[in-house]
């Protein structure tokens, strides 16, 4: 396997509240080749947009604990004083926010907005980066690219919104694209479209893609190893396979189970996981995901489940014995004919 | 294949009595205008142009549809919330279509209606107790000194603690405040509620929760749902029919097994092929139809059929000519398209060949427990008898149909 272009190594991220510390990500690691695509799953809460938000330095230090390391080739971008991050964020690491409605500025022109971003980076014309801007627009998929830019984005319709995001952040060729629920807002239709653009562009570009999602169902074609989150932690990592086919920790199971599927015939009735993620100021002892656990045990209740590899790359974090999950997943959980 | 869908609701929709809601021929134009002073009607807004629907008592209709096609209008000129342009709205057999005065508000206590984003569907100045309690105090159904009970009542039944009464919205999470929105729709013991997308701003997980309390006071009340969502795998686990919309019209309607293994329309066949599966090896195998571009503007909709810009099977001069009329296809089964798809088209867009067998078994499981039936379209009402050997409820049990339509067999068909 490639060198990893992106690691987090033990990322925490604390927020000092008046109520209490809001452990927003505890503890997560992970890391990402070129040419890789990530999924990262989890309820809303879970920590995975502060997660990404903090590897983009977007996150205010003078109100938040950060520790550990966020290693972009190889430099760690936390001890980055602001002006050189300024210089990586953008141009080296890019994001695609989630809502295109309220991320593009309604004042200005799209073509001007995209231009805006390369001329941060580069010292060029307003007039050639324009025209950088309407090729990425083009690259994207716009029709019409030239009129597009001129325009602003009222006049765009959700998923051109999001392509024309989608080109701000390619537009200066990044190692890293970190896209945090690129279709949570759109239309099934164009969510394909979407989510093909970015596979192309990724191999266009040989880039790092990061996918942010709550839905299993986005990232199963799309990803080659995914991160399952839940309250600030990493309770599975594995390949695709492993979560898909043989996932070992409840919380997946959960998470794959009360997906209404449209490819089969399943009359019953949804199962969705009990209860609702825990506050971050108070999360349970133990395991976090104990209170909510179908197959809770008393181990769970006191002592913290280690992120721990099961075979290779595939890890979970849960205390039930490796037989033990095997068997509840094929008996529960796999759905295959 | 409906069978299964009573079985699991543990009673049947009565689809044969009188329906709860029909739509005629129903139009909404918005106009556009121009000028200050003088507005100057300068062209229209074709938001819902000629929906025909019914909707019978106790079952779940969905209405899915991209973004603009006029699937949220059409339920809120339903819900009188706009007047219809053109055509008639009856509730319960009555025409509420010029309803006015009291009579409307008689008839909006029997329809309800939940919004999709319950961040912007609550007033965040108010607490949890006088949001639920509106209902009562607008529609005076219940003595003051009752409301409080009452509400009380309503959160515990939807699954909120009814010690919260005093909370404000923002106190609670995505999926609670979506509970207190399906709390206030029930306050007045409506017969009818419509969802426009009642899950598609929640998390997964969140949304089964949802989605099984519906379940529950539907067949606790003997609710009737019209299920709007753009989410077709949400779609077909609710509904019991499903209507698909494309600018502003039906173009597919079909009860819901029908509609995901048989689509006729190839909208309906494109729409299902987009939806991911949490599978990677079965979504690897998919056949996906990749539809290009965006829904053409509805202030001024293309002619012919209106899907033939984006349509891959669209032959010309025909498609853009000739407007295609609902015709029927399976039992129950509707679309308008000249070139409809193949039966099993369904599953081969959402499912591969290697599916397909155990696929079978369900289907010829369900047809060899009953006994053979007759052709359910009887030759005046069938418009398109004969469809080669493809109608399945005519094929092998039923009477043969007479000779295939000329017109139809003059134009070859396009390989899909």
């Amino acid at each position: 396997m490639a060198e990893p272009l992106l690691e987090v190594k033990n990322l925490s991220v604390h927020f000092p509240t008046e109520d209490g510390v809001v452990k927003a990500v505890d503890g997560v690691s992970l890391s990402i080749s070129p040419g890789e695509t990530l999924g990262v799953v989890g309820e809303s809460g879970a920590g995975k947009s502060v997660t990404f938000l903090t590897v983009l330095g977007l996150i205010n230090r003078k109100t938040a604990r950060v520790d550990g390391e966020v290693l972009f080739r190889g430099q760690d971008l936390l001890k980055l004083p602001s002006d050189e991050l300024q210089h990586v964020r953008g141009s080296k690491i890019s994001m695609i926010f989630q809502d295109p409605m309220t991320s593009l500025h309604p004042y200005y022109k799209v073509g001007y907005q995209i231009s805006e971003a390369i001329r941060a980076h580069q010292k060029i014309s307003k007039k050639e980066a324009f025209s950088q801007s309407v090729e990425m627009l083009r690259r994207v998929g716009i029709s019409k690219p030239q009129e597009r830019a001129a325009q602003y984005p009222h006049e765009f319709s959700g998923g051109m919104r999001q392509r024309a995001m989608i080109a701000m952040a390619l537009s200066l060729n990044p190692d890293v694209l970190i896209a945090d629920e690129p279709t949570t807002a759109l239309d099934v239709t164009v969510q394909a479209q979407i989510l093909d653009l970015i596979d192309r562009l990724k191999e266009e570009f040989d880039a790092a893609v990061v996918i942010v999602t709550h839905d299993l169902g986005v990232v199963a074609e799309h990803c080659d190893d995914i991160m399952v989150m839940y309250a600030g932690r990493s309770v599975e990592y594995g390949e695709r396979r492993d979560i898909y086919y043989e996932a070992h920790h409840p919380y997946t199971w959960g998470l794959l189970r009360s997906i209404a599927r449209m490819d089969q015939d399943r009359h019953e009735r949804l199962e969705p996981i009990q209860g609702l993620p825990p506050s971050l100021i108070f999360v349970p002892p133990g395991c976090p995901f104990h209170p909510r656990c179908p197959y809770v045990m008393d181990v769970c209740k006191t002592d913290v489940p280690q992120l721990l590899p099961s075979n290779g790359h595939h890890a979970s974090a849960c205390h039930l014995t490796l037989g033990e999950k095997e068997r509840i997943f094929h008996e529960k959980v796999l759905v295959r004919g | 294949m409906s069978v299964t869908v009573e079985e699991r609701r543990g009673r049947a929709p009565d689809t044969r009595g009188a329906p709860l809601i029909r739509v005629e021929a129903l139009k909404k134009y918005f106009p556009i205008t121009r000028g200050i002073l003088i507005q100057r009607k300068v062209g229209q807004v074709h938001a819902v142009d000629g929906v025909d629907l019914e909707v019978y008592p106790g079952e779940t209709v969905g209405l899915v549809g991209e973004t603009g096609c006029g699937k949220s209008t059409l339920a809120r000129v339903i819900m009188r919330l706009h007047d219809a342009t053109e055509g008639r709205i009856y509730f319960d057999g009555q025409d509420i279509t010029r309803l006015r005065g009291s009579k409307l508000r008689e008839i909006r206590r029997e329809m309800q209606m939940i919004f999709q984003d319950p961040f912007a569907s609550l007033n965040p100045r108010k607490t949890v107790g006088s949001i639920i309690s509106e209902p009562f105090r607008l529609h005076k159904t219940a003595p003051r000194g009752q409301i409080k009970n009452k509400v009380r009542e309503l959160m515990e039944l939807v699954g909120l603690n009814p010690e919260h009464y005093n909370r404000f919205p923002h106190e609670f999470s995505g999926g609670q405040r979506q509970r207190i929105g399906v709390a206030r729709s029930l306050a007045l013991r409506p017969r009818l509620i419509v969802c426009d997308e009642p899950v598609s701003a929640l998390d997964v997980s969140i949304q089964a929760q949802i989605l099984n309390l519906l379940e529950d006071l539907q067949s606790e009340f003997n609710l009737t749902y019209l299920f709007i969502a753009h989410d077709l795998s949400v779609v077909r686990h609710v509904s019991d029919r499903v209507a698909v919309m494309y600018l502003g019209r039906v173009v597919e309607m079909a009860a819901g097994d029908t509609l995901y293994r048989n689509p006729k329309h190839p909208y309906t066949g494109a729409l299902l092929s987009a939806v991911p599966i949490p599978d990677p090896d079965l979504a690897a195998k998919k056949k996906r139809i990749i539809l290009e571009g965006d829904v053409p503007s509805p202030i001024d909709p293309p002619s012919g059929c209106r899907f033939h810009p984006r349509c891959p099977r669209a032959q010309f001069p025909m498609c853009k000519e000739l407007d295609p009329a609902l015709e029927p296809f399976h039992e129950g089964q509707v679309a308008a398209c000249h070139f409809p798809l193949e039966d099993r088209a369904g599953i081969a867009v959402t499912l591969p060949a290697d599916r397909l067998a155990g696929d079978q078994c369900s289907i010829s499981s369900s047809s060899s427990s009953t006994s053979p039936r007759p052709c359910s379209w009887s030759s005046s009402s069938c418009s398109t008898p004969g469809r080669a050997g493809g109608c399945r409820t005519c094929s092998g049990a039923g009477p043969a149909c007479p000779a295939a339509r000329p017109s139809r067999s003059a134009w070859t068909r396009s390989p899909w």
